[in-house]
């Protein structure tokens, strides 16, 4: 039976719905359009005479005889060595998010753990950490970094974004361990175990829907930084986001807008595959906070 | 837990956040102390066929030594605060003086390059977060009532904007509202104006920012208030209707008080995440109309031939402060709750 406080009159239904398509529209259209046109030649995707020109194409069948070309896609993988930058944020991103979780997992359980007052000043602490804006930090960063000659290898950055990206990973991790519970570990040390073996054996076999869903987020975080990485890499080990952002500063004088366009579609497509798989964790994660806290 | 387990446990973390997170601050203040070496000239003399001139040029090497001396530069106290790139007290003190109005004292201090971006960075930040809550609240709302079977799919489509890398997610719209591109075109047929650019004006660059940042942030909101709504107790509800409530004030007197606790941590989270707007500056180039405080950072640290590190610092610290004056009311909130549980 459908519950009578959700049934709506009609004209109210016609204007939710109409609200949500719209919404929708608004969500899914610029990304649906700019991967369609990421596929033209740029005449039809800045058209100027007419806007239809972007989905038939007609500049794109003028120049290159069909109505799709993958000349952008080709230009950024390979003329712009685009792929270089798809490497290093494999390996950047994949760093990241296994060693903010190891690190996060150990200090997120004992601060569920531990019943001290220190743990509350070691979560203010992280908090304050959270809001700090990240330029500010690379701005502490960079002279001690030319100093010491560290500056600009993939190392490096995959440590700072790691700490950076601790204070979140503690306290999604921290209310997750909360909710496991106590007697679970205690009673493996009752049966002899110490503290770590306790972790090993009782609470990692049962952590893992909370380390998938920190994990997405650290992901999300190295995925998608543009400050850490921009400031701090140079041009060889650049990521995919501060490369995107270098194209538009020298290609889009030279009229090769569309290999930016290309580039950042294929940065939108892993996240949007992304989303696919893990929709109902990425919901969870962002809610776990708020339900908690 | 002893307190050696728990250092034990605690030790990675706490050490990476330590050194790349305390230890920078302090770095920042610091190097916010200092300023560049002056220029080191010399005189050289060149001899050609049409006699001799000098000339005045800055000295390498010396200049080199002295950096690898002092590499923050040389001391030169709360100096780099006070000048006409930061806090400019003495400027305004003289535009007080010199303007009549509050308007004309107003659009004056405006192009004071610290107080350009503070303006942009709060109004940024106290435009887009409760927009943004309004916002989500509806989405909410609606995809609430929709038939189960596609909500799946809305909630798919509705996560993307926030997503997708800030960065990109506003190339993206960048593109579509340049002159040439969809949105920049319907609009100048919309408005029958076909010099119409949202990039010429200041107020619409501001607007545009706003617009990309409610959009940017609203499915946070969205999927929160959704998880919320949810738990809203159905008795509360029947008995509302039994009562005589009318759908408006059933929203207005059950939901909504239900949701506050949740719209006090979307709130929350916003603020610090808005305060901090950068990305979509860099994404519609829109820096010449609007600054944010983290993007002042960034061009004095990659504008510059060499990086004003001094002058970086220094706003970093300044930011830093806001973002303290930005937490207090939570840390006091959060500082009652644990006293109260303990």
């Amino acid at each position: 039976m459908a519950r009578p406080t959700n049934a709506q009159p009609l004209p109210l239904m016609v204007l939710s719905l109409g609200f949500i398509a719209l919404w929708l529209i608004a969500a899914a259209f610029p990304f649906v359009w700019t991967a369609w046109g990421s596929f033209k030649v740029e005449p039809d995707f800045f058209s100027r005479s007419d806007w239809t020109n972007a989905i038939t194409g007609v500049q794109t069948i003028r120049q290159t005889g069909s109505a799709f070309t993958g000349a952008g896609y080709e230009g950024a993988w390979l003329e712009q060595e685009f792929w270089k930058s798809v490497i290093n944020t494999a390996i950047v991103t994949l760093c990241v998010t296994v060693i903010s979780l190891t690190f996060g997992t150990l200090g997120g359980y004992a601060l569920a753990r531990s019943g001290y007052r220190y743990t509350f000043w070691i979560l203010i602490a992280a908090l304050i950490f959270r809001a700090m804006p990240h330029v500010t930090l690379v701005s502490g960063y960079l002279l001690p970094f030319f100093e010491l000659g560290i500056w600009g290898y993939l190392p490096t950055t995959i440590i700072v974004l790691v700490a950076i990206n601790q204070p979140f990973t503690l306290w999604m991790l921290h209310s997750f361990f909360l909710s496991i519970p106590k007697d679970l570990d205690e009673s493996a040390m009752v049966d002899g175990c110490t503290r770590f073996q306790a972790f090993r054996l009782a609470v990692i076999p049962v952590m893992w829907p909370g380390v998938v869903t920190t994990g997405l987020f650290s992901f999300l975080l190295a995925y998608n930084d543009f400050t850490v990485t921009s400031m701090l890499l140079t041009q060889e080990n650049q990521t995919m986001v501060p490369k995107i952002a270098s194209f538009l500063g020298s290609t889009q004088a030279e009229g090769k807008v569309m290999y930016a366009v290309a580039a950042v579609v294929s940065a939108i497509a892993p996240l949007f595959v992304l989303v696919l798989f893990f929709q109902r964790q990425i919901v969870s994660g962002l809610t776990a906070g708020a339900v908690k806290g | 837990m002893p307190h050696k387990t728990f250092l034990a446990f605690i030790l990675p973390s706490l050490l990476a956040m330590l050194l790349f997170v305390a230890l920078p601050i302090g770095s920042v203040v610091y190097q916010s102390l200092f300023i560049e070496h002056e220029q080191v000239m010399t005189e050289v003399e060149t001899c050609g066929p049409f006699g001799c001139t000098t000339e005045r040029k800055v000295d390498a090497a010396a200049m080199q030594e002295l950096r690898d001396a002092q590499p923050a530069g040389r001391f030169n106290g709360l100096g780099t605060y006070f000048n006409s790139g930061h806090l400019a007290f003495d400027r305004i003190g003289q535009i007080w003086t010199r303007s009549e109005t509050w308007g004309g004292f107003f659009n004056q201090v405006m192009n004071l390059p610290l107080y350009k971006a503070l303006i942009f960075t709060l109004a940024y930040t106290f435009i887009v977060t409760p927009c943004v809550i309004v916002l989500g609240f509806f989405i909410a709302l609606g995809v609430n009532a929709i038939p189960g079977l596609i909500k799946g799919p809305v909630i798919f489509f509705s996560l993307l904007p926030m997503i997708v890398t800030p960065l990109i997610g506003s190339l993206v719209l960048y593109w579509m509202i340049d002159s040439r591109g969809i949105i920049g075109a319907g609009l100048q047929a919309l408005f029958n104006n076909p010099s119409l650019s949202l990039k010429a004006s200041p107020t619409l660059t501001w607007i545009t920012l706003f617009v990309y940042g409610i959009w940017h942030n609203a499915p946070f909101a969205f999927v929160v208030f959704y998880a919320g709504l949810q738990g809203v107790p159905q008795d509360t509800m029947e008995s509302a209707m039994v009562d005589g409530a009318s759908r408006w004030e059933r929203i207005r007197f059950v939901t909504i008080p239900y949701l506050l606790p949740l719209a006090t941590f979307v709130a929350l989270m916003q603020l610090m995440d808005n305060f901090r707007v950068f990305e979509p500056i860099v994404g519609f180039s829109a820096e010449a109309n609007a600054t944010s405080l983290s993007y002042l950072i960034y061009s004095d640290l990659r504008g510059a031939d060499t990086p004003l590190f001094a002058s970086a610092a220094a706003t970093s610290v300044l930011t830093t402060l806001g973002v303290i004056v930005l937490l207090t009311p939570v840390l006091i909130r959060t500082w009652r709750d644990f006293n109260r549980k303990a």
